[in-house]
């Protein structure tokens, strides 16, 4: 693995500021993704940004928008639960849609399920105005290293 | 219009899909293809350049819900009830990628699709999905048209 990169891995899990290790990842920095660290919790926020609209009759964030950003959540909570090196690398990733996704603000919180040697299980919740009104829900298996 | 004209325009208003630059390769009754070139917007990880696995679902997404247009005689919204991705192996960074997408049953309430993600052949995906929608116009058409049908009704 690259040395920056591994640096800033470093970096994030012993300041618990994963942003400038968002911002090294192209994808998530074009969604806008940014973590908040509430203590040992992490919350993921996707401020709304009219480039992850999907249609904009109605206007909503694009379905794949949410998942993926659902997917990074899962991928650096792992990350920061396992004090990973390297980017844990999907298996298979599951997503409800529960309610439309508006043009807001959303945030994601993350539960890994199951940590074994070679695979790790995380389910995801996101929501925008409440979190007990989830927009979507998924579950993701990755690969560990 | 044709199957392929009512797909681009209805990709064509997908402003995330514009961003990334998703086309349609071919649409017909058969089934559906969008391509979504390789940029650096996609990188998931910055050290091997590999696309993100969002961007494909972003692409899958897309395509199977497209894929509607395929089957259906009027243009009906149909949002995504659930999706699921299984990743055969990742993309090789620096190629486009391939979504192909089709309905394999309608029915007056959802419609269940499937497909594949590629980059150099149909029979070798980089990913499996499944995705079903739900529709929310009315239900005009006669779900004995598709073929292949199968799975569950709704």
């Amino acid at each position: 693995m690259n040395e920056h990169i591994e640096q800033l891995v470093r970096d994030a899990h012993e300041s618990g500021d994963y942003m400038p290790l968002i911002a090294e990842i192209p994808y998530a920095r074009m969604l806008g993704i940014r973590v908040m660290r509430l203590g040992e919790e992490m919350i993921f926020h996707l401020p709304i940004k009219a480039d992850n609209i999907g249609n904009p009759m109605l206007p909503a964030l694009h379905g794949g928008v949410l998942a993926g950003f659902m997917e990074q959540a899962a991928m650096l909570h792992l990350m920061t639960s396992m004090h990973s090196q390297t980017f844990p690398k999907i298996i298979d990733f599951s997503v409800d849609y529960l309610r439309a996704g508006l043009s807001r603000d959303t945030y994601a919180t993350c539960q890994v399920w199951r940590q074994g040697r070679r695979v790790g299980n995380v389910a995801i919740t996101a929501w925008q105005t409440r979190s007990e009104e989830p927009v979507a829900t998924a579950r993701a298996h990755f690969k560990l290293d | 219009m044709t199957i392929e004209q009512r797909a681009q325009s209805f990709l064509s208003v997908l402003r995330h899909c514009q961003l990334l630059g998703m086309t349609v390769e071919q649409a017909d009754e058969n089934g559906l293809v969008i391509k979504l070139p390789y940029s650096d917007l996609i990188i998931g990880n910055p050290v091997t350049g590999v696309v993100h696995g969002g961007a494909i679902t972003t692409l899958m997404d897309t395509c199977c819900g497209i894929s509607t247009v395929c089957y259906l005689d009027e243009f009906e919204i149909c949002p995504t009830l659930d999706l699921r991705i299984d990743y055969m192996h990742p993309a090789e960074p620096g190629a486009p990628i391939f979504g192909f997408a089709e309905c394999y049953r309608v029915t007056p309430t959802v419609i269940f699709t499937r497909g594949v993600a590629y980059q150099q052949s149909r029979e070798e995906p980089l990913a499996h999905v499944v995705g079903t929608f739900m529709r929310m116009g009315k239900g005009t058409i006669d779900s004995q048209q598709v073929p292949a049908a199968s799975g569950g009704t709704a």
